[in-house]
């Protein structure tokens, strides 16, 4: 089996991947490019989702192609009651927790009694029907989505207003979630969720309610994921159906593996990379195209190189980054 | 009552079927014989249905443009199958619906950068751009047109699986894998024609709808969901439970975008019945897929022998 | 806890000490443009980005004694995609002015960004009701037109040609109900039928069973408005239903320059002849619109669209209120006045502005011909309004 807490090693590495996160805005004030603050918000925002996908896919085998939906959701109830001027933050929270909670609960049960293929296929459908749910919600802008005017109020003293005091909060929440995510694997929940994942029969025959340990993890991921909407939507100030697409579910899904599935920092340091690149590639094709060499490189051109850097991860990146880590070093 | 317009709704929802079992059987055969998730299933219905266009202008004649269309899309299924698929019919569902994920930006890329932003739109020749009439009812007759076609390769393709040696590999592949490689058929040449053929299938759908709507990039993308709920519902592996629910779900959309705004109309208000039934209509498909996933998993039709 | 704020506090002022540089005067005027790069709709956005770089070439690449930088970002025909690039080019870049903007919705879910940031937003096409009416801003200014002014001026011209009953389809989206809401808003017949397609993620374009709903309506025409590539597929279909000669086209944004050719070279007959309303033709005489088609058509070899026209409009009237500041790009009370004067030369010809800063323009009736060289184009045939104003402007308490 896997160790799935740091190694000392590695532990330096993660050490430092939380210190980048907690020094970010000192940059960022240094050098001046205030938009990497919103580009680390929301590296933080998706690598919570991330995170809340992890303990399915990486813990639980169970591979969901709809958790955009919980983050949607998160984020339009954020959106919903700012809409009808309700901005307590907490009731924003306790909304997100017991919608997201239930949904997970109701879908879940019935999901997780199919296996495999049928399980990523019955999530893409809860998922889809959320979507066009939405989309059918004429009050709250449909298809066009819904802007969000002001953000969440915890109180005076937490001013979401200010991007350096929601940066703060997100990486508090990330921390929070990490402790959380590394308590639960830790703990016997968590060896049984892995131990079936591997070998249900056995756990099964060892006396486990199997199904019910993967619900009771399928409903915390949906909570956790939730709860990343609820901060997503608190930073974009903007939430549409398109956010729920399955497609941003296939994005959450590659920045675990590319993360490295199973590893507590992996969906962190997956969706670091991958909303890098998506803001580096089509910085650097203009860039080269800035040096007029002769050819006109096609704007659309990053999209294929995400493509083949996907299929190349795959092909042959076992393990996703954290992999590439941790072999150099033994090797 | 005039019935004239509930059976041109009627013959919409089943063209609208015939272009969804062209898409889903080659993925059912793909899924059912490879275990293999092919997102990437629509690129194949997009390059059908640039090449056609091309060739149309190229060759001035759509019917023949189409079959050279049908016999590219099939050379591109073998690169692609030869080069990148083959690796991972051992690998696990996760990797599969990731290679075939970043095929997809690719492959749209690619149609870009040759053919441009803007789509096609194929002349019809004249005989195909016209109206069909019978009795009362009229009908453009290029629907018509893919209507019997659509029929007409389902039922070759009824032909092929039920009557040839190689119908009979594929028959026991989707039911048996395990048992096919054990008895020493070439599984490597087994899976590549399946594979090609699958995409040669989705090209052909894709070049039928193309001169109804036009070509554009990602067209395949819209419909690859679709025909996954398709061979979900169908039963995964089998080409008549494909043939089935595809009808059925082309059904449920056009009947849905066309009357769930009278039902809704008499319990909600006009302006929210009109925003709330074609994605009610469009939510009803996956409704469908969740219940028949929930109560009946391996499909309404699965290939004999399973289970 | 409140350990915790006192260092928040402090590491904020710290980076805010830190972060803080002496304004520097600026060299270049710095214009961000978001619209549409990627999707099939990429066509579109391509076009601005053409007309933008024309008008650049056409003033030098300056306005007074500023170069101009031009940064075009994606929006992918998303909001939040578009809300994303809107966020960079006013942190990263630090632009003096966005433009752009091919869609509505893309447009209310950026609009927040730009000014709260206090910089100025011109939308070189998508005009919201909302925009217009109740989320007007000072630093607002569009170069195009309000949704329903284009739809009122056809539902006009259908009470004049004596049509009786109409059927409407339009996407499901911002624009797409403000057309809708625009022709119902004058057309005194009845509307038999209305609706409203996918128009998120999946766009719809296969209307057959919508066709068929609107040729059993029995009305006496179909109002659509269907931009980009749904476009053309609905008028693919439409003749293929065999339809023009019982239920006559009228449209608004969906026959343009770029779907003509396509047409032409697929032999749409249909199209021919099929009537639209629009606030500007390529053919429209005055000095400033021969410059631009004539220089576009030499330079890209194809007509513009009126989304290029209204792009290369945004340019002249930006280069005006820099050149009335003197290159004093922080005047923006200066910048503002002078951009309400619409005071430079437009290609639609003299217009003013609005309280709520839309135009208040003429709108012509267009009819789709073939040119001397046997191109299908459009041309005018009269004029529907004059100067006329939105609806929503009295809503706008600017």
């Amino acid at each position: 089996m896997k160790n799935y807490l740091p190694r000392s090693t590695s532990g330096i590495f993660y050490t430092g991947v939380v210190l980048v996160f907690a020094l970010i805005p000192v940059f960022v004030s240094l050098s001046g490019q205030i938009f990497y603050l919103d580009i680390f918000s929301r590296i933080m925002v998706l690598g919570i989702a991330a995170m809340s996908l992890n303990l399915l896919i990486g813990y639980g085998g169970m591979i969901s192609l709809g958790h955009a939906a919980f983050l949607g959701i998160g984020a339009y109830c954020v959106g919903i009651p700012v809409y009808y001027e309700i901005y307590n933050g907490w009731v924003h929270l306790v909304l997100a927790i017991v919608v997201c909670g239930i949904f997970a609960l109701v879908t879940g049960a019935i999901s997780l009694r199919t296996k495999g293929v049928y399980f990523i296929m019955i999530t893409l459908a809860f998922a889809q029907m959320v979507y066009f749910t939405f989309v059918s919600l004429e009050e709250y802008g449909g298809d066009d989505g819904l802007v969000i005017e002001l953000r969440s109020e915890f109180g005076t003293w937490l001013d979401l207003e200010d991007n350096m005091v929601l940066y703060y909060t997100i990486f508090g929440v990330l921390l929070v979630s990490l402790f959380v995510v590394n308590r639960l694997v830790q703990a016997r929940f968590g060896r049984v969720i892995l131990g079936s994942k591997y070998n249900e029969r056995r756990m099964q025959s060892l006396g486990f309610d199997t199904y019910r340990y993967r619900l009771v993890c399928y409903v915390i991921s949906g909570i956790l994921c939730g709860i990343a909407g609820l901060f997503l939507g608190n930073f974009t100030s903007f939430i549409s159906p398109e956010m729920m697409d399955w497609t941003r579910s296939g994005e959450l899904i590659f920045m675990v593996i590319l993360g490295g599935t199973g590893v507590l920092f992996g969906p962190i340091i997956g969706a670091g990379v991958f909303i890098l690149l998506e803001v580096w590639l089509p910085q650097i094709i203009t860039f080269i195209n800035k040096l007029e060499l002769g050819v006109e490189l096609p704007h659309e051109l990053w999209h294929l190189i995400l493509g083949a850097i996907l299929i190349a991860v795959v092909l042959f990146g076992r393990g996703g980054i954290h992999g590439l880590l941790t072999r150099r070093k033994r090797g | 009552m005039d019935w004239n317009p509930f059976l041109i709704q009627f013959i919409n929802g089943l063209q609208l079927g015939i272009l969804l079992f062209l898409l889903a059987s080659g993925l059912t055969l793909i899924f059912g014989i490879m275990d293999f998730i092919n997102l990437a299933h629509g690129s194949f219905y997009m390059v059908g249905a640039y090449f056609c266009a091309t060739l149309t202008f190229l060759t001035g004649s759509f019917v023949l443009a189409a079959m050279i269309a049908v016999g590219g899309v099939f050379i591109v299924g073998v690169v692609v199958e030869t080069t990148i698929v083959n690796r991972l019919y051992r690998a696990d569902h996760l990797d599969q619906v990731l290679v075939t994920f970043g095929l997809i930006l690719i492959f749209d890329t690619l149609v870009q950068m040759i053919w441009g932003p803007e789509g096609m739109v194929i002349p019809l020749p004249p005989v195909l751009d016209g109206q069909f009439e019978v009795a009362s009812l009229v009908f453009p007759t290029y629907r018509l047109l893919i209507i019997v076609s659509g029929l007409l390769v389902a039922a070759g393709l009824y032909l092929l699986v039920m009557k040839t040696r190689l119908g009979m590999l594929i028959r026991a592949g989707a039911s048996n894998r395990v048992m096919v490689s054990a008895l020493g058929v070439n599984i490597n040449r087994l899976f590549l024609i399946v594979f090609a053929l699958g995409a040669a299938l989705a090209g052909l759908s894709g070049l039928l709808i193309a001169p109804i709507t036009e070509t554009s990039i990602g067209m395949g993308n819209a419909i690859i969901i679709l025909a996954f709920v398709v061979i979900i519902v169908g039963g995964i592996g089998s080409i008549k439970g494909a043939f089935y629910a595809a009808l059925i779900i082309g059904l449920i959309d056009t009947m849905g975008r066309s009357y769930l705004d009278s039902l809704l109309k008499l319990f909600m208000s006009v302006q929210n019945a009109e925003t709330a039934a074609p994605a009610l209509s469009a939510m009803l498909i996956y409704i469908l897929m969740a219940v028949v996933l929930a109560v009946r998993p391996q499909g309404l039709f699965p290939p004999t022998g399973t289970r | 806890m409140r350990i915790f704020r006192k260092l928040l506090t402090g590491t904020i002022s710290a980076m805010v000490l830190v972060g803080f540089s002496p304004m520097a005067t600026a060299d270049s005027v710095k214009i961000g443009f978001v619209t549409t790069l990627t999707t099939p709709a990429a066509v579109i956005g391509n076009d601005m980005v053409d007309a933008v770089n024309l008008a650049i070439e056409h003033i030098g690449g300056k306005m007074g004694e500023l170069d101009v930088e031009l940064i075009v970002e994606d929006d992918g025909f998303k909001p939040d995609v578009g809300k994303q690039a809107t966020d960079k080019l006013v942190k990263q870049d630090d632009v003096h002015f966005v433009a752009g903007y091919i869609w509505s919705h893309v447009l209310l879910a950026s609009r927040k960004s730009v000014l709260d940031a206090g910089k100025f937003l011109i939308s070189s096409n998508a005009g919201p009701s909302q925009l217009a009416g109740k989320l007007c801003h000072e630093n607002f200014f569009s170069t195009s037109w309000q949704n329903d002014q284009t739809p009122m001026a056809m539902g006009e011209v259908l009470n004049q040609q004596g049509v009786k009953s109409l059927y409407i389809m339009a996407p499901n989206y911002a624009a797409g109900k403000n057309m809708v809401a625009g022709v119902e808003r004058t057309f005194k017949g009845e509307i038999l039928g209305k609706d409203m397609t996918g128009w998120g993620k999946v766009k719809q374009v296969e209307f057959a069973a919508e066709l068929a709903k609107a040729k059993a309506s029995g009305a006496e025409g179909i109002f659509i408005f269907y931009p980009g590539p749904p476009g053309a597929a609905f008028i693919k279909q439409y003749q293929q239903a065999g339809l023009q000669g019982q239920l006559p086209l009228y449209s608004v944004f969906t026959v343009d320059s770029i779907s003509l050719p396509k047409f032409q070279a697929a032999n749409l007959t249909g199209v021919m002849g099929s009537s639209m309303t629009q606030f500007w033709a390529p053919d429209l005489d005055n000095p400033q619109n021969k410059k631009f088609v004539s220089g576009f058509k030499e330079k890209y070899g194809r007509y513009p669209t009126f989304y290029a026209a209204q792009s290369y409009d945004t340019i002249f009237l930006i280069k005006a209120a820099v050149e009335a500041a003197d290159g004093n790009l922080d005047d923006m009370d200066l910048m503002r006045a002078t951009m309400e004067e619409a005071a430079f030369p437009s290609v639609r010809g003299k217009f003013s502005y609005g309280n709520n800063h839309m135009p208040i323009q003429n709108f012509y009736l267009r009819e789709v011909v073939e040119d001397a060289d046997g191109v299908w184009t459009t041309k005018v045939v009269r004029t529907v309004y004059e100067n006329h104003q939105d609806p929503y402007a009295k809503d706008c308490k600017n």
